[in-house]
């Protein structure tokens, strides 16, 4: 569909789009309008499956629908007081803070540490790259398989410390009424680990060289450097790392129903795992709901703020 | 000074493969312990290497897993295939077809990518009750793709953000329309982000585990990582079995890691909005 006034080349970023020019000639046949009429299916399917369903179930938190019978009578925020008040739940916030402080902390620290040392030219660094992504290419259940395998009391990793000398030290890692959820995040960060590295990797390579050389030249070491150039200029990396593990730390299911399950005292419980086993195990829909929102609710102190920050990448 | 740099090199490369080493670690012990017969898996001798290679375990395994493998195939590779297309399509339209309010559309759009499933997950299965898909492979595959319509809308929208507009109104001058513009401008290009979409919807939707197990957890029908915690969740099934169905399931993507490991990175990178 030729059209009369081109827009003079150089104006970029200026709309010339036929749309303007001919608002009076009937949009219904315009390109924009066609372009937005296919992408309504989509917009139709996450507003539903997403906002919708958000939505939906926080109503269903409401409502006394728990047993097997659907049963919508209202009643308030009854399910969420039940909730509130319930040992196992406070467990489980013990267990997402144990979780995301040893896995946020293993995965951020160690991915800097390897990629820093990934950045400073290498021989084979693509071999190595690869092996420490190599884990991330694997389900939350393989990873959950392997390590409960390695964190057998009797075995796994406790008999290398038997090797070594350690007879005395063989922890009973997942399956410790208390700290359980600290060997959980072992593994989880055995998955991550390669993800956060890759993320600081291409930070680093986004470095000018002009800005290390500055610093040599003022004198500054190797460290100074990392502390007072790198790490600064690599805060929004950092940031990045932060919202990706926190949110996983939010929502970990598979890992942990593979590795021990809820676990003895609900040592390595968590949200995703009281939320299915409410919900499809013991068919109290409505407690579910009101899990699943209160998930939804803490993420979005992660997702918010993200989104935000990217809206200038995004709106380029 | 050479002399400092030697150690620090040799240092460096030290820290590194003692990580290497940890990082496979676990796929060592889930290999030597799935080679073994059942008298030879036991805790005293986990660390040490077959006495031989036998394949008891991975026949066993694949006895009880290999229906849900080519359920998994079934259900990964069209799924993967529809959420590429859609993503296409809708990458296409965030970056060439700004209307009002596209950006922020697409924002909303993003929230998608990083919600806990466990937020929607009741009104899903009630939908899919009503919609009489529950329970069916057709069903987890309509979920998969509209779960990945974030996700490819992003790493569609910014391959395609880095096409000149004026080969867009060039192609307007021309006479093309909307989808003349997509046919010939933009799809003949498309190859590499399409490869990364595809890799990427294919390696998330196989190591699904949550989905599978809401949408299709008929023992027969489930998809391959429900079929392993299944095993594993056994008490009855030997380490061997146990360790050789993992590496079953984790073989696809592995795979495809070690063959296309650029594009995995660069999908990578995009999922984090930086690309």
């Amino acid at each position: 569909m030729a059209h009369k006034s081109i827009p003079a080349t150089g104006e970029r970023g200026v709309a010339a789009s036929p749309i303007t020019q001919k608002r009076r000639r009937s949009w219904l046949r315009s390109d924009m309008f066609i372009a937005v009429l296919v992408l309504t299916p989509s917009i139709i399917a996450v507003a539903l499956f997403i906002y919708g369903f958000i939505g939906w179930t926080f109503y269903m938190s409401t409502v006394k629908w728990n047993s097997q019978v659907p049963d919508f009578t209202f009643v308030g925020l009854a399910n969420w007081e039940r909730l509130f008040s319930d040992r196992r739940f406070h467990i489980d916030l013990r267990n997402l803070v144990y979780y995301a402080a040893g896995f946020m902390t293993q995965c951020i620290v160690f991915g800097f540490i390897i990629a820093a040392l990934l950045d400073q030219k290498i021989k084979g660094e693509a071999i190595y790259r690869t092996i420490i992504i190599f884990p991330f290419a694997v389900s939350g259940i393989v990873t959950g398989v392997a390590w409960r395998w390695l964190m057998q009391p009797s075995t796994g990793i406790n008999l290398l410390f038997a090797k070594i000398g350690l007879e005395n030290f063989q922890p009973t890692w997942n399956s410790h009424p208390q700290y359980g959820m600290w060997a959980v995040s072992i593994a989880a960060a055995w998955q991550f680990t390669g993800y956060v590295m890759a993320l600081y990797l291409a930070g680093l390579r986004g470095i000018p060289n002009e800005l290390r050389e500055a610093a040599a030249i003022d004198g500054a070491g190797t460290f100074a450097t990392y502390r007072h150039v790198i790490i600064p200029l690599l805060m929004p990396v950092t940031f990045t790392a932060i919202v990706l593990t926190g949110m996983n730390s939010i929502r970990v299911f598979d890992l942990v129903s593979a590795m021990s399950g809820s676990g003895p005292a609900f040592a390595t419980d968590t949200l995703a795992f009281y939320m299915f086993q409410s919900t499809f195990g013991a068919y109290r829909y409505s407690l579910g709901a009101a899990i699943g929102s209160f998930m939804i609710f803490l993420s979005a102190f992660l997702i918010v703020p993200y989104l935000m920050s990217m809206r200038g990448e995004v709106e380029r | 000074m050479s002399l400092q740099r030697l150690w620090s090199r040799g240092a460096i490369y030290l820290v590194l493969t003692a990580f290497a080493a940890f990082y496979l670690m676990p796929f060592y012990v889930m290999l030597i312990t799935s080679l073994k017969p059942y008298a030879d898996v036991n805790i005293t001798r986990m660390w040490e290497l077959p006495r031989g290679i036998y394949l008891d375990g991975f026949l066993e395994a694949w006895r009880l897993v290999s229906p849900n493998f080519k359920n998994s195939v079934i259900i990964t590779v069209p799924a993967a295939l529809i959420s590429a297309f859609i993503g296409s399509i809708n990458g296409y339209i965030f970056a060439k077809w700004r209307f009002r309010g596209a950006d922020t559309l697409f924002i909303l759009f993003l929230v998608g990518m990083f919600l806990p499933y466990q937020g929607i997950l009741i009104p899903l299965v009630l939908t899919l009750q009503a919609l009489k898909l529950y329970g069916t492979v057709i069903g987890l595959i309509l979920v998969h793709c509209i779960f990945g319509i974030p996700i490819t809308a992003l790493l569609f929208r910014s391959y395609y953000a880095g096409v000149p507009n004026e080969l867009v109104d060039a192609a307007k001058i021309d006479g093309c329309g909307f989808f003349g513009i997509y046919r010939w401008i933009l799809l003949p290009i498309s190859m590499p982000a399409f490869a990364v979409v595809l890799l990427w919807q294919f390696t998330t939707i196989w190591n699904d585990y949550l989905i599978g197990l809401v949408v299709l957890s008929t023992p027969r029908l489930a998809p391959i990582n429900v079929a392993v915690q299944n095993i594993a969740g056994s008490w009855s099934v030997e380490w061997n079995v146990q360790m050789a169905a993992a590496l079953i399931a984790a073989l696809p993507t592995v795979l495809v890691y070690l063959l296309l490991g650029r594009l995995f990175m660069r999908g990578l990178l995009a999922g984090a909005l930086k690309g």
